[in-house]
């Protein structure tokens, strides 16, 4: 089979039996992924792991994790647009690619996740403001209709659709006014991406993340909006990376990258300031208040103090300072370690607001809890990864997602 | 029964005393318990973390060796929560309202068919009241035929907790209307655990009712609540002499209870 | 999330939340039917017919 009329003029994509190979290969991950979907949904979540100590658990941290490290398309929506780093337009269409598979990633999670998927709407019709799970669902829902307009021009600029008038008419005026669509959308982000902290941070039956705060706001609140902000960067850069890789092409040029990590790095080194801070309140005085110490909290090996130290340490501080120094992100290597070190950093984060404070022990007379994900929770938590896969590789070979593609390599 | 914001009047608050030197651990309360409100059970309930109980009979060791060696029993409803304003923990998450605080009773509600199943209100309950269903409730043969038509049965994938048999208050309130009195007689209300314990160490009743019997025991100096500090305001109080359960129930460190004396 | 349901109440936390949403909803959806409705317009003028 040919595709070669669909694909965009002036670059060299893989043949299509080799492409085909691999969306495949990720398909297979894909459907068992959809087998354990359909047996949480049929069977219910029995299928799992969780219980009622661990009714928060391996699907909610994925849903924080993807979310944070999709905050990569607000915040360079917010750069490019509203703070005009004119740059950034060469790598806007992946993150809003990333981004797009992020949050759509975060709701199918969430749909399996719920015991009664059928009446996931009541969140919507009974919606009860007070709870920061409300703002979540709200906003995330909103935002991923905001990602979904930055994504469709991109579909409609493949060079088939392009050529139907009305698609390119809807494109060009798409793409006129995305700065209104981009500025909603880190309005939105900063509401949805801070509720997610603030699910953590406003239980207070749960000193290990309770947090307090401004107004209804936990500090948590804004600290997983700055993380986000901070981290999401790394991930954009870290796929366009490996992108790059697996291509074996250079499809972003290192200023580019250069300015977001750079930007990256000074977010990521402030929040980790500020998050020091805040540990330290909390270890000192808030949790103290509630009865408890930090020992209590890091009393296991699985949830000892070093899990602290990783993240701030070794997710915050050493990232940090590497994308801030300019030694530090020109080299591959700092760069690479950097974004790796990061997207971990922040995925740690959220596992511990979510895993670790189902873990502690709060009565006096429980024990810890720890948990181990069934096969189908894992399934599904990869299901995300072969979707994202896939839709990475038909966008590549088909959109025109890199603008620089074609000046950086071409086709003699 | 809905919470309207700033109409806070007629309220009662009930509540629950339950008497620890009194406790022996017996189980007859949760028995009475998941009889009375149609809880469902697996065949092999040894797995205390996915199955249902209402009300649970913790135990609680001063982790002492002999001959100090001392353990409590702690019978644990849902605690109702007031925190501040009935903001409960559970209630203020819920983020489809499928959870209410009731400002006439002072009752932590949980609407089944409203619940969708999202375990919010589990992961901020400290105490563990929560219960999801993880199955669908299946009932040895024709036992289907004694399941108490007041209450009705939860289906897989919502949440479920003690409702301090609301059913009765109900049930209650109409025979005290039909019967031409203003008020519920405390008698002509109490829970089916209150009435199960053999030794009598649970009471029910109006926490703000001076004629009530629990209004006289929340007061009494060896009266405590779980986990006071984290700001839950529990309805359900606990008496006991044994100092160290008092201690232990809040998390008071060693260094807080010397300072404290 | 209307007014005519049950848990609405006429009070600020539902003036913040919901007035956000619809300002929200109300951006991404004038948006999209300015963008679609100018689509037509244009197609219509016959714009947009050579290949770029």
């Amino acid at each position: 089979m040919d595709d070669s009329a669909l694909i965009p003029k002036g670059v060299k994509r893989c043949p299509f039996r080799q492409f085909a190979l691999w969306i495949g290969i990720a398909g297979i991950v894909l459907l068992w992924g959809v087998y354990a979907m359909f047996l949480c949904w049929f069977k219910g979540l029995n299928q799992t792991n969780m219980n009622d100590a661990y009714g928060f658990a391996l699907w909610i941290w994925a849903d924080l994790a993807v979310i944070a490290v999709g905050g990569g398309a607000f915040f360079s929506g917010f750069l490019r647009y509203l703070v005009g780093k004119d740059e950034l337009k060469n790598i806007i269409n992946y993150a809003v690619l990333i981004g797009f598979i992020c949050y759509s990633s975060a709701l199918l999670i969430l749909a399996i996740d719920v015991g009664q998927p059928l009446r996931a709407w009541f969140i919507f019709w009974h919606a009860n403001v007070h709870s920061m799970l409300t703002e979540v669902a709200f906003c995330l829902s909103c935002y991923f209709a905001v990602l979904t307009i930055e994504y469709i021009p991109l579909i409609l600029e493949n060079r088939q659709i392009n050529k139907v008038p009305f698609f390119h008419n809807l494109a060009h005026n798409m793409h006129e006014i995305m700065a209104i669509f981009a500025a909603t959308g880190a309005f939105l982000s900063f509401f949805h991406q801070g509720s997610l902290g603030g699910v953590a941070g406003v239980l207070f039956g749960r000193p290990f993340s309770y947090r307090e705060g401004v107004l209804i706001w936990p500090w948590a609140f804004f600290l997983f909006t700055w993380s986000a902000a901070a981290y999401g960067p790394c991930f954009t850069i870290l796929i366009t990376k490996i992108t790059e890789v697996i291509t074996g092409k250079k499809l972003v040029k290192d200023n580019v990258i250069e300015l977001l990590a750079k930007i990256s790095g000074w977010m990521i080194i402030t929040y980790t300031a500020a998050k020091l801070i805040d540990t330290i309140y909390w270890a000192a005085v808030t949790a103290p208040s509630m009865g408890f110490t930090i020992d209590h909290f890091f009393g296991t090996s699985i949830y000892g103090i070093w899990i602290l130290g990783a993240e701030l340490i070794l997710g915050g501080i050493a990232p940090g300072l590497i994308l801030i120094s300019e030694k530090g992100r020109k080299s591959p290597f700092g760069l690479w370690v950097a974004v790796i070190f990061g997207v971990i950093g922040v995925s740690l984060n959220r596992w511990v607001m979510v895993l670790q404070t189902m873990a502690v022990p709060v009565l006096p007379f429980e024990e810890w809890y720890l948990y181990i994900p069934s096969w189908q929770e894992v399934a599904t938590t990869v299901l995300p990864v072969a979707y994202g896969v896939i839709l990475i590789m038909i966008s590549y070979r088909y959109m025109p997602i890199f603008p620089q593609e074609q000046e950086l390599n071409p086709i003699d | 029964m809905k919470n309207e914001q700033g109409h806070h009047k007629t309220g009662k608050k009930y509540g629950m005393v339950i008497d620890l030197d009194k406790c022996t651990g017996c189980g007859a309360c949760m028995v009475a318990c998941m009889a009375e409100n149609n809880v469902p059970f697996k065949e092999d309930e040894t797995n205390k973390l996915d199955n249902i109980m209402w009300m649970r009979v913790y135990r609680m060791s001063n982790g002492k060796p002999f001959p100090d060696a001392d353990i409590c029993y702690i019978p644990r409803p849902c605690m109702h929560c007031e925190a501040k304003h009935g903001h409960s923990p559970c209630v203020s998450v819920c983020p489809a309202t499928a959870t209410d605080y009731s400002h006439e009773t002072g009752i932590v509600s949980q609407i089944y068919t409203r619940c969708f199943g999202c375990r919010y209100c589990m992961a901020a309950c400290p105490y563990h009241a929560r219960y999801f269903n993880w199955w669908d409730p299946v009932w040895p043969e024709g036992m289907k035929n004694y399941l108490s038509p007041d209450v009705s049965p939860r289906m897989r994938g919502v949440v479920e907790k003690c409702s301090f048999c609301f059913h009765r208050y109900q049930l209650a309130k109409d025979k005290a209307l039909t019967a031409g009195h203003r008020e519920i007689e405390e008698s002509a209300y109490q829970t089916a655990c209150t009435q199960a314990c053999p030794a009598g160490a649970i009471t029910f009743g109006d926490l703000d009712n001076p004629k009530h019997a629990v209004y006289k025991l929340k007061h009494d100096p060896r009266a405590f609540r779980l986990l006071e500090r984290l700001g839950t305001n529990p309805k359900v109080y606990y008496v006991t002499d044994r100092e160290w359960v008092r201690w232990m129930a809040d998390n008071y460190q060693d260094q807080e209870q010397k300072a404290k004396g | 999330m209307f007014p005519f349901s049950f848990e609405w109440a006429w009070d600020m936390s539902h003036y913040v939340f919901h007035g956000g949403l619809w300002y929200a909803l109300a951006i991404i959806g004038l948006g999209m039917t300015y963008c679609i409705g100018k689509a037509v317009i244009d197609t219509i003028q016959g714009k947009g017919g050579g290949h770029h």
